[in-house]
């Protein structure tokens, strides 16, 4: 059985109002072996979050298989999850969404610590790691920024020593000052744990610093994908090309990015 | 409808006066702005010259104060707010404006668009009604000059087919094409100055361009100002002519696009420049 993260031609398929499919997600294969970051990069409705959420349960598989060190991934029931499947790990978009607001930060990490007591750090140790003052505990989400609501958010997601972490755009809804930090951070802590990280983002040029692969999406399918460094100088798909050309680069130059009108 | 403070405090010593010079007939220009809110001050003596027909680059993080003062231009600051200063534009001090007289600049020569495109549309009303009544409530036309007029800014803002466009819905329509029916909304009546608020920070990067480029060239053709608000320094850096970086409620640089991008002077600007991806090495 391989380890890690593996998806054979998985599909996720909805019904529309007058019987017409729609298909978010189209025959996608893509593994993600141990200690590996891979970026999977695409832009709205390309399938990225569907496929987020087929990996931790959330989204039921039309076709194909999906597994995780050797286990079926199902969709979630009342019941508990496999063991297994809890080592999947998930840092959503909305900072402002996925904390419960009700709670202190630090209930919220000790939640995810609950399920490998034994082995996991203590919520200080774990605030440190995502370089938040130990304090934090105490207080609300609502008593900090969007960017630290993130870093809390990642304690959290970490905490439990997860094997995958996946972020769902984890970095979109910050200070572009602050985006390379945070996705930094990810991999950082990701590899010292050992896990992988699968990071689903629109945003190539911050996975570029980050991902060892990358899988480019495009309308459900995964169109290119292959080392960061290739993709990013040498890609060979269209769509792949013409997302590298509409990146605006800040050279003070005052050009625009390509665009097919 | 907003919560404009009118005709706050300006600083002691300034008069009530017009500063007619012809900069100021064509652009903005922002002097000693001041703005505080149950007692913390927000804004901190802001300078700012945004030069006619040109597009202004506001740049800093979130809390810098750049839109607050792009909505103290508007005359939709906070309601409570303390505002002192001058906000100058054709001759005229808009914080000692009534409320009558920023209506009749606001929606016509001074108009926003945000992030969200869809904040300023009704989900349940046709797109072309929307446009019609706009241009009605300001302009003397008929329902039929509106229509045509309605379909000739679509066309402008390069909608695909305007005629059918015209009867559609808010949710019929993608993020990108919101953004530019938006923007048709704003330059519908005589626009003069527009201020825009992260356009394109929710947006797919491709379809980003493709806003980009229309921003760049109704500013060309229709000779706009335009105070572009965004923490993106890519964007900036294809957009704007001049670029002001706020923080904590201050400007604490400005200079052109170059200057700003490849030779800040300030350590701030600095490490915005440098928390840019590409200038980073790969982890």
């Amino acid at each position: 059985m391989a380890d890690g993260l593996v998806l054979d031609a998985v599909s996720a398929q909805y019904r529309l109002r007058g019987g017409a499919t729609l298909t978010a997600v189209d025959e996608v294969s893509l593994d993600v072996r141990p200690g590996e970051v891979v970026g999977l990069v695409g832009e709205s409705g390309c399938g990225k979050s569907t496929l987020a959420k087929m990996i931790c349960g959330l989204q039921p598989l039309s076709t194909g298989i999906a597994s995780f060190d050797g286990t079926q991934i199902h969709p979630l029931k009342l019941s508990r999850r496999d063991a297994d499947l809890l080592r999947i790990q998930m840092v959503f978009q909305n900072p402002y969404a996925s904390l419960n607001p009700r709670r202190k930060v630090g209930s919220q990490i000790e939640d995810a610590r609950r399920i490998h007591p034994s082995t996991a750090p203590t919520v200080a140790e774990l605030l440190t790691q995502v370089e938040m003052p130990a304090r934090s505990a105490d207080l609300f989400p609502h008593q900090f920024s969007g960017g630290q609501r993130q870093r809390i958010a990642i304690a959290r997601a970490v905490a439990s020593g997860p094997r995958l972490l996946i972020g769902d755009e984890p970095i979109a809804s910050l200070d572009a000052s602050l985006q390379s930090k945070i996705a930094k951070l990810m991999r950082e802590l990701a590899l010292e744990m050992g896990a992988s990280l699968l990071f689903i983002s629109h945003d190539l040029s911050v996975v570029r610093l980050i991902a060892d692969r990358v899988m480019v999406m495009n309308r459900g399918r995964v169109v290119e994908s292959g080392p960061t460094e290739q993709i990013w100088t040498n890609p060979s798909d269209d769509y792949t090309k013409r997302l590298l050309s509409s990146i605006p680069i800040a050279d003070g130059l005052g050009n625009l990015p390509a665009y097919q009108g | 409808m907003t919560d404009f403070d009118a005709a706050s405090a300006t600083t002691p010593g300034a008069s009530a006066t017009r500063a007619s010079t012809a900069q100021t007939d064509a652009g903005v220009t922002i002097r000693n702005l001041t703005l505080e809110l149950h007692g913390r001050r927000l804004l901190d003596n802001v300078n700012l010259d945004i030069a006619g027909g040109t597009i202004t680059g506001l740049a800093g993080e979130s809390g810098s104060g750049k839109t607050l003062s792009g909505m103290t231009m508007l005359g939709l600051q906070p309601k409570g707010s303390e505002v002192s200063g001058e906000i100058l534009y054709a001759g005229v001090n808009l914080l000692e404006q009534t409320e009558d007289q920023m209506n009749r600049y606001r929606g016509t020569e001074i108009s926003v668009i945000f992030q969200d495109p869809t904040a300023s549309m009704h989900p349940m009303i046709s797109i072309g009604e929307q446009l019609t009544d706009h241009l009605r409530y300001h302009l003397k036309l008929s329902k039929k000059q509106a229509l045509a007029r309605a379909i000739e800014l679509l066309g402008m803002v390069k909608v695909p087919d305007p005629h059918l466009a015209v009867t559609k819905y808010p949710h019929q329509f993608s993020g990108g094409q919101l953004q530019r029916i938006a923007i048709a909304g704003a330059i519908a009546c005589d626009l003069k100055i527009l201020i825009a608020d992260e356009p394109t920070t929710a947006l797919d990067v491709t379809v980003q361009a493709g806003i980009m480029h229309l921003l760049r060239d109704l500013c060309d053709t229709l000779g706009l100002t335009i105070l572009l608000i965004t923490h993106d320094l890519g964007v900036m850096s294809g957009l704007a002519d001049s670029i002001a970086v706020m923080r904590n409620g201050r400007v604490i640089e400005v200079g052109s696009r170059f200057e700003i991008i490849r030779n800040p002077r300030e350590d701030y600007t600095r490490s915005l420049i440098e928390s840019l991806p590409n200038r980073q090495a790969r982890a």
